[in-house]
């Protein structure tokens, strides 16, 4: 594992030379560094508030604040099931149940141990004219059912599938 | 300048492309090309029309014919019938109201559209909002033009000022005297911020504007930069938004391309340059305080206004914020005047306000009305209607900052200060419907839910006020609710009112005190009858088969988790033992003839 951090800290450098390590850029930075690691490692985070001069509680303090910040490896598919208001009173909450009982997650447990599904809800995509909505990584789908969510499921798990046998 | 004789215009809207309408437009584009039509016809991919509900939409000019729900397949028969033939296709097209005694030809007399007045969405839906020409011919950037070189910046904020501009993301302050206050700062150094971060669940007109007509929000921040004597602006948007992020960025590309950012604009001296800034996931970096905090790297937590940001805001210095639709109806108020503005709207109230109508209504969609319209005719007029025949309940306004206004009060006209006189609130414009089946004990706990989960943690009134509401919401909906907790909830609401330190937390309790003034009584068959009659909430909820309906077929009992059904495969009705039901709803999913129902 450790042989890795010298080719992942390289990328890290990168990131902060292009925002020429200013502190008032910390979100973008860790932005773009979880969108090469998934998810923001407790090391690189410390690197990063050493490269910035900032303390390391700092960087925590930005990486906890925001949800879009994940210090856990997330799935492959990251499945989120809106819950904004057009949706809730459209029952996106059968949806977000149908997923759990299908993936055998929680509000606790949100990533399966295959790593290949996470379970989150999100607060309104905007996407208000086809609730219930789900987003697939960025793939909207909408107008969503309890049939219609277990058939995504298949055809993911299909892909999948096809994918291994490749 | 190439002539062609059709236009189609295809709306690639987040709603509509998840409908695979980008392999719509490659479809028109190959099939055009077959029937050698490709230079009489041309397919332009738009932004939203509004009209999300029925997409995909794809509308035909010069006749302004819509098409609703066009599939890959019916592609080949819009061509051939229509831009071949000269036949409208009527399956495609949708009367969208009962009000509508034929089938509309022309988009703009559909009732959908006719009770609307487009300021800030003027063209979205009209032109590529990744074309900035298209903008331009569409009197794009006339307004920035007029004002650099035929005005100082005191007459932009005068005329901003006459127009009566209110801002249209939550408080409604008047728009001009902010920028009076941040023109009055002298220092060198100023900020101009765009508010994209539109948290509001519900609400996606702020989406809709920089996704269908991003030129807009830069000539607008290009103005203000120019009235209050600043160089760098900042737009926050969220990451939730892809799309937009990715059409503003072309769009600034392009204006720096064609001189309209950056030095020298329009070779009058006046320097402006915009970078965007990305959301990572706070609903309350909505607040101005904690979005220029956000800005700056930081937790995106509130600070004590005075100062306010005018004052001294982004980095310490004087900086104004607008949300992404005020902005929007700058160029128009600069390009032609305020007064003519000002003409539209109320007596406090001027202009329009974009809505995102939502929920339990037939057209789900943008609508922008005039103020001074009346909840009925934004439900029923544009909205057609409750689906279902359904019985309407309310609609929900403000997002969770606000509130719930009932059907006694459809008449109302819409402005800021109405909405709040009836214990609701602007906010940004989600406009969520809610039938007979919504239980508003339920939606007030949903609200209180996302603000516990959004609360940033600062000030105790809100971070824990909040919580013991939603536990006591948690209560009454379990069936464990006393009398007393009604009181002890509109106690804590007026404390946590008074006593938070932002927007956030002042605002949180609303949907509390708007659905305990309206509907106490559905709060009292909670608490005193235990039942929820919409059966929403579980715990309260038994559920019943019909006898009437009731077929003998036994799927119900086949299906049931923990055997509470009892009766013989044709011969006897069967019954559900509520003492043993867990209350799963596998009967009623189960049930072929719906003789299962909940109570």
């Amino acid at each position: 594992m450790r042989n890795d951090f010298p080719v992942k800290f390289d990328r890290v450098c990168e990131v902060l030379d292009k925002h020429k390590c200013d502190p008032n850029k910390l979100i973008a930075i860790l932005q773009e560094v979880q969108e090469e690691y998934k998810y923001l490692p407790e090391d690189i985070m410390t690197y990063i508030a050493t490269a910035l001069g900032i303390s390391p509680g700092s960087v925590f303090g930005v990486a906890t604040f925001y949800s879009h910040f994940t210090l856990e490896p997330k799935g492959k598919y990251v499945i989120k099931v809106c819950d904004g208001t057009a949706c809730h009173v459209r029952k996106s909450e059968e949806i977000l149940k149908v997923l759990e009982k299908e993936l055998g997650l929680s509000g606790r447990k949100k990533t399966s141990d295959d790593m290949i599904f996470t379970l989150e809800t999100v607060a309104c995509l905007g996407a208000c004219g086809l609730a219930p909505v789900v987003v697939v990584n960025d793939e909207v789908h909408g107008s969503m059912t309890k049939e219609k969510t277990i058939e995504l499921l298949n055809r993911i798990r299909e892909q999948e599938k096809q994918e291994n046998n490749k | 300048m190439e002539i062609f004789r059709a236009h189609v215009l295809v709306c690639t809207g987040t709603d509509c492309a998840a409908s695979n309408s980008v392999e719509i437009i490659n479809t028109f584009n190959g099939s055009l090309i077959k029937h050698n039509l490709e230079k009489e016809i041309k397919v332009i991919r738009t932004d939203c029309f509004g009209a999300c509900e029925d997409g995909p939409v794809v509308v035909v000019y010069p006749e302004g014919v819509t098409y609703y729900r066009v599939s890959l397949k019916d592609v080949e028969d819009i061509i051939t019938e229509h831009l071949i033939n000269g036949r409208f296709l009527s399956r495609l097209m949708v009367k969208r109201s009962e009000a509508e005694a034929e089938l509309p030809v022309n988009v703009e007399e559909t009732s959908f559209f006719k009770k609307q007045r487009r300021i800030a969405l003027r063209n979205c839906g009209l032109i590529d909002p990744e074309n900035i020409e298209e903008y331009i011919a569409r009197d794009g950037y006339q307004g920035l033009a007029k004002a650099l070189t035929t005005m100082k910046p005191a007459d932009v904020i005068n005329e901003v000022k006459i127009s009566g501009l209110r801002g249209r993301g939550g408080g409604g302050f008047p728009t001009g005297n902010k920028w009076d206050f941040a023109a009055k700062q002298v220092n060198e150094t100023k900020y101009v911020c765009c508010n994209a971060d539109e948290g509001d669940p519900g609400a996606f007109m702020d989406r809709s504007i920089l996704e269908g007509d991003p030129h807009s929000l830069i000539e607008a921040m290009a103005l203000a930069a120019y009235a209050i004597g600043s160089k760098t602006g900042y737009v926050y948007v969220r990451a939730e938004y892809p799309t937009a992020v990715k059409r503003l960025k072309i769009a600034i590309a392009q204006a720096k391309e064609y001189g309209l950012l950056g030095q020298n604009i329009l070779g009058t001296g006046f320097e402006f340059d915009m970078e965007i800034r990305l959301g990572a996931g706070a609903f309350v970096c909505g607040e101005e305080t904690a979005l220029l905090r956000s800005i700056e790297g930081k937790r995106g937590m509130p600070t004590p206004r005075p100062p306010f940001p005018a004052i001294k805001g982004l980095f310490g210095k004087p900086t104004i914020l607008n949300n992404v639709e005020t902005y929007a109806n700058i160029p128009v108020i600069v390009h032609s005047g305020g007064a003519e503005f000002a003409k539209i709207g109320t007596d406090k109230s001027k202009g329009t306000k974009v809505f995102a109508l939502g929920g339990k209504v037939n057209n789900v969609g943008l609508v922008e009305i005039p103020m001074g319209t009346t909840v009925r005719e934004i439900v029923y007029d544009i909205g057609g209607g409750i689906p279902n025949d359904k019985a309407f309940k309310a609609v929900q306004t403000g997002g969770p900052s606000g509130g719930c206004i009932p059907a006694n009060h459809l008449d109302t006209p819409i402005d800021y200060d109405n909405l709040i006189a009836l214990g609701s609130m602007m906010g940004s414009g989600g406009m969520i419907v809610m039938d007979e089946d919504t239980c508003m004990v339920d939606i007030a706990k949903f609200f209180l839910e996302f603000t516990v989960e959004e609360s940033c943690g600062k000030c105790a009134p809100c971070r824990i006020g909040t919580k013991r509401m939603l536990e006591i919401l948690e209560k009454i909906t379990s069936g464990k609710g006393e009398l007393s907790d009604l009181d002890d909830l509109e106690r804590l609401a007026v404390a946590i009112k008074a006593g938070s330190l932002c927007g956030l937390g002042q605002t949180a309790p609303n949907p509390v005190l708007s659905t305990l003034h309206y509907f106490k009584n559905e709060y009292i068959s909670h608490v005193v009858d235990k039942k929820c009659e919409c059966g929403v909430c579980k715990a309260l909820t038994n559920f019943f088969i019909i006898a009437d309906k009731c077929r003998k077929c036994g799927l119900c009992a086949k299906k049931c988790p923990v055997g509470c059904i009892s009766g013989e495969v044709g011969k006897t009705v069967f019954e559900i033992d509520p003492a043993k039901c867990i209350k799963c709803g596998a009967c009623e999913e189960a049930c072929k003839f719906s003789a299962v129902i909940r109570k």
